[in-house]
């Protein structure tokens, strides 16, 4: 990259998370908590510790599979914002097939099998919105969030009712055995199922960018009028699009089971999907660098956790920090708009 | 043309060196006019003139970069519509910028002070008074959106005089007018002129500049570069008048369209089976635009047939039918011999129908996508562009810049944004896309609007000789009469939603066409 | 069983459906407002929680309800100033900006109450009602719709109010021209940008006074989220009502219904958890989205920024 390309890298990319630390730093102040204890906190914790810098990459895996399910919808035009329904539903069923399968078919069988059990699950789950779209033109910023709110319910009851766990008295599913679940990088806490999700984010960036199905999806995203126009089978590509999409968020769901927690508990519900949003939007929808967004706010999430044991801010900063930093961006991008315009 | 009034007072409005630049392009170079009260000043000039400039200047739009307007003899600052009309100048854009979803009372009262009650009362006084004054029949509380275009058109004339303005600024009025619409207008215009106000007449036809102003300027490249006075304009004889225009227009005299000696086209065989038959086609519209009813139409290989018409009888509405962009209720269309009714693009698109819509922003190309795929969209996945759904760089960059040299696309590289090009290289781009020697049937919507006259005629000359294609049938959308009577062979008439007539080029055929297109409008 | 038919029980459900329609209704009238003009405002929660907190902290310290509605319209409108500056002002995506604000709400509330209200977690009292005279005596009904406080009558009377605003004011012809052809309202003199502009802080303003309501009167607390979707709710009601209030009065009435069995059925005694009952408003929106959804009539520049000259 040359010197100039780096400088605009540079104020796109680094100037809005620039501002959103400094903007929630001088409102850590308001609040009389101390903004550089926190940012040194969650820097050291986050990423300078071994066992701190394992936490943020296994929590990145989620995270990147989810981004990479948001950049497919995104730049197909569709907005789907169902990814908490969709992941939580696929994480349901991955830890409710899971242990049985576990138990009568060999490690190296269920682990596709679960995963696939996972897609499928949260491709279901866009069905609706996504032929709702396709066939009745229904927007579906609307329809994917009813379809969320309904799915985040519905796996509340899956885990509280049939797939409950009796044995236990939190209403969990049935845990699986930890030498059952994702294996780990030897030496370290990381499972493989980071490297699932950076290949994911690469394979969906060259989907788009070097295959005939992607430029499709482009072509649809860009300009819908002329996808129809010039004879994309639009419909077919929307309710795809959506499969990909949710698929890959399904994904997500099943490598939080298989890889963390083994089990699912009642009533937990991390809310990734609006906070990856700003992610990959910082990042343009690039896949390149939304690894490095999304690798970026795991360290902030996991630091973040910890400081808030230390430094006592709560957790809930994050969201003002992702915020602030989808703002900032919004804002840089006009000042963009402003000057190419003239 | 009539008796205009004597020039006693000052002049209602006038701009001297008013100039305007554009990135790359100097829309208004040193324009000086005058306008007055009491008569019809014509602004003629080709697409790119600089028209649409001036008006931008005088409504309020645009602001000038030197040069100044001076109204009722005081130099003044139009920084806004709404300063342009406290100045009393009125305009009737050429795209009209009515509310549909408003009523033509409610789209008149559109300016009140926000906080003020809907004054209906009112305002339907000051509707009638006008109704009155421009002759027009337009009912007030039907939404806009369900008008036809000419009563539209009314609306919009009232809402430039609503306040009592005194200077009426016309962008090419005309456009969407039938004959007989055209006829009315001018009876407006006239009304108006008798009132003492001042008029002023956009228009790229130098007929309509003779038929109904007392004043013609001649615009060339953002300067004026000839004028008629009325004294000149009274007396002149038509030819002379024209072939002085045309001389300022071009700097030579060759006289525009019809004078041109033109190769005859080869006479059509129509003893085989029509390549396009189209039977009792039915589609439907959406709210407020037309449908197709029962259309039939037959087209023989190698022949070229026009569609005319106003805007917004159901052209553009045939062409996506044709293209498989809108699905038929009713009817069927067959192709070489097959049903291809129930395909859509793709599928009419392997059958060899190629589509050139007027939209090439809007739907005919993707801004952010290279020329080169531009040039593909419609093969996406196809070999040798694509091999297993992975892109040949070398065969795509080839394509594109063979293409893009056959057809003079003015670009810095086949990797340029097609959002880049001008409206004029956009155009020859997707008629290079278009334009396949495989193509059976050649569907071309307005293909030479916005061109610039080097484009036109060469469209033109290459819609005559067949368009890049091999023995296809071409059907070519225009609300250009002269265009249609250089490039077709039959030339049929469109009102809504019907075929009311086919007329055989030649001799006669442009009357014919004209009194096809009052006949209906009777009804 | 039994118990669910009996008049206690109705009255009981009745009242709850008021007392959770109040905010969908605010909320949705105003994204209705917004929509109208040609703004896609998907930064509803975001307001309605900052709307939320501000009036509970205003209430509980100042201990006036009236107060406590002012100040969370004046904090719904604040937001709604960071919207209309970059969405209408700046032109910038309205539905990136949404999410932004909505993440903010979430986290800024969320984090004020960790340091003003955790270690206290403060309650107000039940807010002083307006019985209408006479009609306050009815059985089941009285308690229900006419015993309440001020604000729920206002907000019943609000539809009405801004049919009147949309057909007989000049302001609403105003707002229909900038959401079905803004070209035409800047042409007729008009300032689309003032118009949208306006029409986001109004929206933001019935958002903030919503979560208000939400606050001080329907809960008596403050909680991180709190509002667990109604901002989303109130725009769906705002979608499917196209463009007439009143469909939004009968929405939220319906919604505040299924949000309303949810306790009602907890306190029946029923062994359905209550995410069954959860699942019903959410539910009911995707079954009328498939049976009706093509027709839900959306301004033709929704969503679309206005610039002079690009038409």
């Amino acid at each position: 990259m040359g010197s100039r390309a780096l400088a605009a890298f540079g104020l796109r990319f680094l100037l809005p998370v620039l501002a959103a630390l400094v903007v929630g730093g001088l409102l850590l102040l308001a609040f009389g908590a101390d903004p550089i204890g926190y940012y040194a906190t969650v820097v050291e914790r986050g990423l300078l510790s071994p066992i701190g810098l394992q936490a943020s990459v296994t929590r990145s895996a989620p995270l990147l599979l989810i981004a990479a399910g948001l950049i497919v919808a995104f730049r197909a035009g569709l907005w789907n914002l169902g990814a908490d329904g969709q992941f939580l539903l696929a994480a349901v069923f991955v830890a409710a097939v899971a242990p049985p399968l576990a138990g009568r078919v060999p490690h190296w069988l269920m682990l596709p099998a679960a995963f696939a059990v996972g897609a499928a699950v949260a491709a279901l789950w866009s069905l609706v919105p996504a032929l709702l779209k396709a066939l009745e033109g229904v927007n579906e910023i609307v329809s994917t969030l009813m379809a969320s709110f309904l799915g985040v319910s519905l796996a509340n009851v899956l885990i509280k009712l049939p797939f409950n766990d009796p044995t236990t008295t939190v209403p969990q599913t049935a845990t699986l055995a930890v030498d059952q679940r994702l294996a780990r990088f030897p030496g370290t806490t990381v499972h493989w199922g980071v490297l699932l999700g950076l290949v994911a984010v690469i394979a969906v960036h060259l989907l788009l960018e070097r295959t005939a199905f992607g430029l499709r999806l482009r072509v649809l995203g860009e300009n819908p009028r002329a996808a129809r126009h010039v004879g994309l089978p639009v419909r077919r590509l929307t309710v795809a699009a959506f499969a990909l999409s949710a698929g890959l968020i399904g994904l997500a769901g099943a490598v939080e089971v298989l890889g963390v927690q083994g089990s699912l508990r009642a009533d937990w519900n991390p809310a990734y999907g609006l906070l990856v949003v700003p992610l990959v939007f910082l990042a343009r929808l690039n896949g390149w660098a939304t690894i490095a967004t999304v690798l970026f706010f795991a360290v902030l999430m996991i630091g973040g956790e910890s400081a808030a044991r230390r430094t006592g801010v709560p957790t809930y900063y994050l969201l003002v920090q992702v915020a602030l930093m989808l703002l900032a961006f919004a804002a840089v991008r006009a000042v963009e708009a402003r000057r190419g315009r003239g | 043309m009539s008796g205009a009034a004597p020039a006693a007072e000052p002049p209602a409005v006038v701009l001297k060196g008013l100039t305007r630049r554009f990135p790359g392009v100097l829309a208004a170079d040193a324009v000086s006019l005058e306008i007055r009260a009491g008569e019809v000043h014509a602004l003629l000039g080709e697409n790119g003139a600089g028209k649409s400039t001036l008006i931008g200047l005088l409504s309020g739009l645009l602001q000038p970069d030197a040069g100044e307007i001076r109204v009722d003899g005081r130099p003044v600052t139009i920084a806004s519509p709404r300063a342009a009309r406290r100045l009393g100048i009125g305009t009737v854009h050429q795209k009209l910028l009515l509310v549909p979803s408003l009523t033509a009372l409610e789209n008149l009262l559109l300016g009140a002070p926000w906080w003020r009650p809907v004054d209906r009362r009112g305002a339907l006084r000051r509707f009638e008074a006008l109704r009155g004054l421009l002759a027009a029949a337009v009912p007030p509380d039907v939404p806009v959106g369900r008008l036809a275009l000419g009563q539209q058109q009314q609306v919009e004339i009232m809402r430039a005089l609503w306040h009592g303005e005194r200077i009426l600024l016309l962008d090419e009025p005309t456009a969407m007018l039938t004959p007989e619409g055209v006829r009315e207008l001018a009876a407006v215009i006239g009304r108006l002129r008798a009132q003492g106000l001042a008029v002023v007449l956009i228009t790229h036809k130098l007929g309509e500049a003779f038929d109904l102003a007392d004043r013609v300027s001649v615009l060339r490249r953002g300067r004026v570069v000839g004028a008629l006075s009325p004294a000149e304009v009274a007396t002149l004889d038509r030819r002379a008048a024209t072939a002085r225009v045309i001389g300022w227009m071009f700097g030579r005299t060759e006289a525009q369209g019809g004078e041109v000696p033109l190769r005859p086209r080869p006479p059509v065989d129509r003893s085989g089976p029509p390549l396009l038959d189209l039977r009792m086609a039915s589609v439907r519209g959406e709210a407020g635009e037309p449908a197709l009813r029962d259309l039939s139409l037959r087209l023989w290989p190698g022949e070229v047939v026009g569609v005319a018409g106003v805007d917004g009888n159901g052209q553009t509405q045939l062409a996506e039918a044709l293209a498989g962009q809108r699905p038929l209720s009713g009817g069927a269309l067959i192709l070489d011999g097959r049903d291809v009714s129930a395909l859509g693009v793709a599928g009419r698109r392997a059958a060899g129908v190629r589509y050139l819509t007027d939209d090439r922003l809007g739907e005919g190309s993707v801004a952010t996508l290279p020329l080169s795929l531009n040039l593909l969209l419609e093969r996406i996945g196809q070999p040798p562009f694509w091999r297993r759904g992975l892109p040949q760089d070398r065969p795509i960059a080839e394509n594109a810049r063979h293409l893009i040299a056959a057809h003079d696309v003015r670009a810095p590289s086949e990797a340029t944004p097609a959002g880049s090009l001008s409206g004029g290289n956009l155009q020859k781009l997707l008629l290079a896309r278009e334009a396949d020697p495989a193509a059976r049937l050649l569907i071309l919507n307005k293909p030479t609007t916005g061109l610039d006259l080097q484009a036109t005629r060469r469209t033109r000359a290459l819609i005559r000789a067949g368009g890049g294609t091999a023995g296809a049938a071409l059907l070519v959308v225009s609300n250009e009469l002269d265009e249609l009577l250089e490039t077709c062979d039959r030339i049929a008439v469109m009102e809504g939603g019907r075929i009311c007539g086919i007329v055989d080029a030649g001799p006669g055929a442009e009357a014919a066409v004209g009194r096809l297109m009052l006949a209906d409008r009777a009804a | 069983m039994e118990g669910l038919a009996s008049p206690a029980f109705l009255a009981a459900l009745l009242a709850g459906m008021v007392t959770a329609a109040v905010p969908l209704l605010l909320a949705g009238l105003g994204e209705q407002i917004s929509e109208k003009a040609g703004v896609l405002n998907i930064g509803l929660e975001g307001m309605m929680l900052f709307g939320a907190y501000a009036g509970f902290w205003t209430a509980w310290q100042s201990g006036s309800f009236a107060l406590g509605f002012a100040a969370g319209a004046a904090a719904g409108v604040a937001t709604a100033l960071v919207m209309a500056l970059l969405c209408v002002r700046l032109a910038l995506d309205q539905i990136v900006v949404g999410i932004g604000l909505t993440l903010a709400g979430e986290g800024a509330t969320a984090l004020l109450h960790h340091f003003q209200l955790s270690r206290s977690y403060p309650r107000l009292e039940a807010v002083a009602t307006w019985p209408v005279p006479g009609l306050a005596d009815l059985p089941v009904l009285g308690r229900a719709f006419f015993d309440r406080s001020p604000l729920v009558y206002l907000a019943v009377l609000l539809p009405f109010a801004i049919l009147l605003v949309f057909r007989r004011l000049q302001f609403g012809l105003n707002l229909q021209a900038a959401g079905d052809r803004p070209a035409a309202l800047d042409a007729a003199g008009v300032s689309v940008t003032a118009t949208r502009t306006a029409a986001v802080l109004l929206t933001g303003g019935l958002a903030g006074l919503g979560g208000a309501y939400l606050s001080t009167v329907g809960a008596g607390l403050f909680v991180p989220f709190m509002t667990n979707g109604a901002g989303f709710i109130a725009i769906v009601l705002a979608m499917l009502a196209r463009g007439r209030p009143l469909n939004v009065l009968w929405g939220a009435l319906l919604f505040g219904l299924c949000l309303a069995l949810t306790t009602a059925v907890q306190v029946a005694g029923l062994a359905v958890p209550t995410d069954v009952v959860q699942m019903l408003p959410f539910a009911a929106v995707l079954v009328v989205l498939v049976l009706f959804g093509r027709r839900a009539g959306l301004p033709a520049a929704l969503g679309r920024p206005y610039r002079r000259g690009e038409e």
